[in-house]
């Protein structure tokens, strides 16, 4: 895939891996440009529908970031993360959209470089996947 | 001025919305005499020419159920938008797209090769399969074409309003039909039904623990299901949290888990997505903080077919609407 560049949409919770990005950020870690970081209060705010809709909307691969388990600043809203992140994956496999175009990672406020790095191999998963091509309303079909 | 001008028309759906009309009972004479029935082709011999030669707005209310998936439909279904003032998408699969828009899993020719080749009980040799056209002895036979993608009535033509249910359920329908008389219609695009999830009229919903969770997860047939319990607390997959209340609680009082016909409530945009959130957030809630990541993905496996048991009525109607070759 010559001159592909992956959109990532980042859901990222804003007690940890938003705080994890914006460190990246003010330590001028080299990062990835390829994507968009949309902070809500904890993962286990980000609805599937989100996911859904991040991906009708143009995301080639959508990133939720949270907390590490035991650390979730709502006390236990990740692990929700964590099974609707697994659900999710084999609904949207069923639905013919690669699982790994979804992904779960727990980075704490100091893990800057795990942002980063996150980042970078998520970039490279998606340049082999390929673009996803979802637009609203594509239905595939010959109707109308 | 006339009676008012019904139609009925009945496109990719099993019949079952045709049957609910009679499910009326005796209710359906007063129907009759304060309607004129213009076009209902399971009951009545009116043709397609019928409704052809009638103005614009000729029809008051044009009440089509059933999905589409032919070009024979959408023709009908524009035909009938033309014609009529209101359009009523009447049943789950016109509103979501219902049983018939499962096939959204798959594409034609998957389908037609499974149903004209592969089922065990078919004997097709020659591997025969409908075509649009077909030349014999110097006629030219014609078929609607059957469409890859099964869409709603309201990914088709505009839809004024919705009355969910597989099929509506009666009391539902007469409502409708009232308020449609009275002339004291709602805001259009309205779903003519109850905006709460069903777990609020649920007769369960006593019983269901204040903290629900999930240990494991059953299938009906894999256990005897208590008729009196929630069966979420029974681990069995229900969908009332996420699907609108006004079926009478049908299938809950046959001691059977809510599917989801009657569709999300305004609330909601993807029923699906929906039914994920809040199955995955129950689901062995209690040991949350003990669990393995591999304990919790077979916990998760353990629902056979998620996208088919969320989706089952609204697959057209989700966000996705099919399966992405």
């Amino acid at each position: 895939m010559e001159g592909f560049e992956p959109k990532i949409v980042a859901f990222c919770c804003k007690w940890c891996s938003y705080a994890a990005a914006d460190l990246a950020g003010t330590s001028r870690l080299k990062i990835k440009p390829n994507f968009v970081v949309i902070r809500t209060m904890c993962s286990s705010r980000v609805d599937p529908e989100f996911i859904l809709q991040a991906f009708l909307n143009g995301a080639d691969g959508v990133l939720v970031a949270g907390c590490h388990p035991g650390d979730c600043h709502y006390v236990n809203g990740n692990y929700k993360t964590l099974r609707r992140v697994m659900l999710l994956k084999k609904v949207l496999e069923q639905l013919g959209i690669d699982p790994r175009r979804l992904r779960l990672e727990w980075i704490a406020a100091s893990e800057s470089r795990k942002f980063v790095v996150t980042i970078r191999k998520f970039v490279d998963e998606l340049k082999q996947l390929g673009p996803l091509r979802l637009e609203a309303g594509d239905d595939n079909g010959s109707n109308g | 001025m006339g009676k008012p001008k019904f139609a009925f028309y009945w496109c990719a759906s099993c019949g079952g919305c045709e049957e609910t009309v009679l499910d009326l009972n005796e209710k359906i004479l007063e129907v009759v005499d304060k309607v004129d029935i213009v076009f209902w082709p399971v009951a009545l011999d009116f043709k397609r020419k019928d409704i052809e030669v009638m103005k614009e707005g000729e029809i008051d209310v044009a009440f089509i159920n059933g999905a589409i998936r032919t070009s024979e439909q959408e023709e009908m279904a524009k035909l009938l938008r033309e014609k009529a003032k209101l359009v009523v998408a009447f049943g789950a699969c016109a509103q979501l797209g219902g049983i018939p828009g499962l096939a959204n899993f798959w594409v034609r020719s998957d389908i037609f090769d499974r149903i004209y080749k592969k089922v065990p009980t078919v004997a097709n040799p020659e591997g025969v399969v409908p075509q649009q056209v077909v030349e014999m002895d110097g006629y030219k036979l014609t078929l609607p074409e059957f469409y890859d993608t099964v869409k709603t009535l309201d990914q088709t033509i505009p839809v004024d309003y919705y009355l969910p249910g597989c099929p509506p359920p009666p009391d539902l329908i007469m409502n409708a039909i009232e308020t449609i008389l009275k002339g004291e219609l709602p805001e259009k695009g309205t779903v003519l039904a109850p905006d709460k999830a069903l777990c609020d009229t649920c007769p369960r919903n006593e019983t269901k623990p204040e903290k629900l969770s999930i240990k494991d997860i059953k299938r009906p047939h894999e256990v005897i299901i208590d008729p009196e319990k929630c069966f979420l607390a029974q681990g069995i997959i229900c969908l009332g949290p996420v699907t609108r209340s006004g079926c009478g609680e049908r299938c809950i009082n046959a001691n059977m888990p809510c599917r989801g016909c009657m569709g999300p409530t305004s609330e909601v945009r993807d029923q699906g997505a929906k039914a994920v959130s809040f199955i995955a957030s129950i689901l062995g809630v209690e040991d949350e903080e003990k669990l393995s990541e591999e304990e919790v993905q077979k916990l998760i496996d353990k629902i056979v077919d998620p996208a088919g048991t969320f989706y089952r009525f609204s697959l057209p109607a989700s966000l996705l609407r099919r399966r992405r070759k």
